[in-house]
């Protein structure tokens, strides 16, 4: 038999929102033997980093910074008495619920625990998965590198700097990097449209004059030590860079905003199931995967815009982790919520059959659409519609299934965006 | 003239009818804050403003606030009184580092918990 440092009834992996959310919920629910493991030596995940405001308006109500917004889950946890251990790395998580974690002050350890859920969070696209051509020289970072040094570290990578992206990261950084005293000379994004909120563009780049190049992209990286420039051009409709429309930006630092990937390995190696649309688990409405007893929320499971449904969402996972140990969440039949025209990746991807209670589903639009319906159609019957000026890929779509309509399925669901006429 | 909402995520594009200075009309906002925002921005912008400031005594920056938005055309003075401030580790969530930044009557509070490491 082998030998466990401990048993829990509920580990988490991770401790930014989408973890403390998660274990707050666990102990509200009845169960105390709970631990969270934290790999770095702070709670609040990438929360921390995000010094700018603009969190908490749906969960509080009132507008906070990304530090303000992870002292209050962290406060909270604190009044509960929730153990935590951080500086403390899980290495892996084993289909029979027995995970590995290493740290400097406990050594190995082998915790057996009854649940587990997983939280890791997402991290940022790195630049080989783009290929860029040019040279690799110094000076190239991705934008959320870049906030880390400049919030966390008070170092400027920079002074002049070109955006390749138009993530809400990098709209973030392009104010930040200016507001600091470098000169943000551009922000260059490949697609028609930005991925960024319409909200951020004003008060992130309109507001200090720094020009957006919508269907153009990075064509050359030029220096040999250090950065010394980009060639940038427009891109015609099928994404190819069009002769005669480069243009020479001298600048010493470029970043790149391109995306987040959720942080999968972990649940790779317990052999959960995993979605090619969201590249996240496969989970159902409770948000157990595909191993019961594993659970998942946050930007693991699917990349949020935002961190107050970041917290709602784990609130749920942590209320199923404490139901399935109290023996309240038998294995069920369940259906498939299915893909329709306009819409990837919808989360969960399986919908229990035989409960009653509202259902939140969550996607992001394959495209633009102005002035249309999202529907949600069952056995050829539409059950919920929701209708909205415009949705876009930038803008994550959630759409609510009433307590009723959850309580008569019986066929798959399919989600769509249609064009109103 | 059409301006974007930024109180939200939604972004609402509003219309603005404007005659010598003043808002006539707003229009396209989904909620009643579309309708603030617009009376606000097409007369007096703001901006909430957040930098960081190194600290002596701790290797981490202290990041802050403005704890109101304050005119957008002082948002380059707010700088520079934040460049030029000194701060000292420990310092408290939500002390004041600058009090009345640029004659605004707006305080530049602590966002964050800084311990001494140094
Ligand atoms: C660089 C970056 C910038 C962002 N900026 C914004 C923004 O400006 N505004 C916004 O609304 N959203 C932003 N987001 C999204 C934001 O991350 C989420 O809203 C929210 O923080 C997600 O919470 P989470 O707990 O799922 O993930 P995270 O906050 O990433 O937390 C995951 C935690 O898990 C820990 N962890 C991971 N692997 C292990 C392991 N093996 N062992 C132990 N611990 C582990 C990590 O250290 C981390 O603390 C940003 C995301 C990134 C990556
Ligand atoms: S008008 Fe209301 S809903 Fe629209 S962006 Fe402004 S605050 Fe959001």
């Amino acid at each position: 038999m082998r030998h466990f440092s401990r048993e829990v009834d509920v580990l988490i992996v991770g401790g930014g929102p989408a973890g403390l959310g998660a274990a707050i919920a666990v102990k509200e629910n009845g169960i105390d033997n709970l631990l969270v493991l934290e790999r770095a030596n702070f709670l609040g995940g990438i929360l921390g980093q995000c010094i700018h405001n603009g969190f908490g308006l749906h969960r509080f109500g009132e507008e906070l910074t990304g530090p303000e917004y992870a002292q209050r889950d962290i406060d909270r946890v604190k009044e509960l008495g929730i153990e935590i251990q951080t500086e403390t790395m899980v290495l892996s998580v084993g289909e029979d619920l027995v995970v590995s974690a290493v740290s400097s002050k406990n050594g190995m350890q082998l915790i057996k625990a009854k649940a587990i859920i997983l939280a890791m969070g997402c991290r940022e696209r790195p630049r080989g998965a783009l290929g860029t051509p040019g040279t690799r020289c110094a000076g190239i970072y991705s934008a959320g590198t870049a906030q880390q040094f400049v919030n966390l570290e008070g170092y400027m990578p920079g002074k002049r700097v070109v955006i390749l992206g138009s993530g809400d990261i990098g709209l973030i950084m392009a104010r930040r990097m200016t507001l600091q005293g470098a000169k943000v000379l551009a922000c260059v994004e490949l697609m028609p449209y930005s991925s960024g909120l319409n909200r951020n563009i004003v008060q992130c780049l309109q507001d200090y004059d720094i020009p957006l190049y919508l269907s153009h992209t990075v064509i050359d990286i030029k220096g040999k030590d250090r950065l010394t420039g980009v060639t940038i051009a427009k891109v015609d409709d099928n994404r190819q860079p069009i002769p005669g429309s480069e243009k020479d930006l001298e600048c010493d630092t470029l970043l790149l905003s391109v995306g987040l990937i959720p942080e999968n390995e972990l649940s790779q190696g317990a052999g959960v199931d995993l979605s090619p649309l969201t590249s996240g688990p496969v989970v159902d409405d409770s948000f157990q995967t595909s191993i019961p007893g594993i659970f998942t929320c946050g930007n693991v499971l699917h990349v949020h815009d935002l961190v107050d449904y970041v917290s709602e969402e784990s609130f749920k996972a942590g209320r199923s982790a404490a139901q399935y140990i109290k023996g309240l969440l038998p294995p069920a039949d369940t259906v498939q919520v299915l893909d329709g025209e306009g819409v990837r990746g919808t989360v969960p991807q399986r919908i229990r059959l035989g409960q009653e209670e509202s259902i939140a589903l969550m996607f992001r639009p394959s495209g633009v659409f102005r002035n249309a319906v999202c529907t949600v159609t069952s056995g050829g019957r539409q059950i919920a519609r929701k209708r909205a000026q415009i949705f876009t890929p930038g803008e994550m779509v959630t759409i609510n299934l009433k307590k009723e309509e959850v309580a008569a399925l019986s066929d798959s669901v399919t989600v769509s965006i249609e064009r109103s006429k | 003239m059409e301006i974007t909402c930024i109180n939200c995520p939604v972004g609402c594009l509003l219309q603005v009818e404007m005659a010598g200075g003043k808002v006539l009309s707003v229009s396209g906002q989904v909620c009643k804050r579309g309708e603030i925002y617009a009376h606000q921005e097409c007369v007096n912008p703001t901006r909430m403003i957040t930098a960081v400031v190194p600290v002596a005594g701790s290797q981490m920056p202290l990041s802050v606030k403005t704890e109101q938005p304050i005119p957008k055309q002082d948002i380059n003075k707010c700088m520079a009184e934040l460049a030029a401030v000194q701060v000292e580790a420990p310092v408290r969530m939500g002390e004041v580092i600058i009090r009345n930044v640029c004659d605004s009557g707006v305080n530049i509070i602590a966002t964050k918990e800084i311990a001494r490491t140094v």
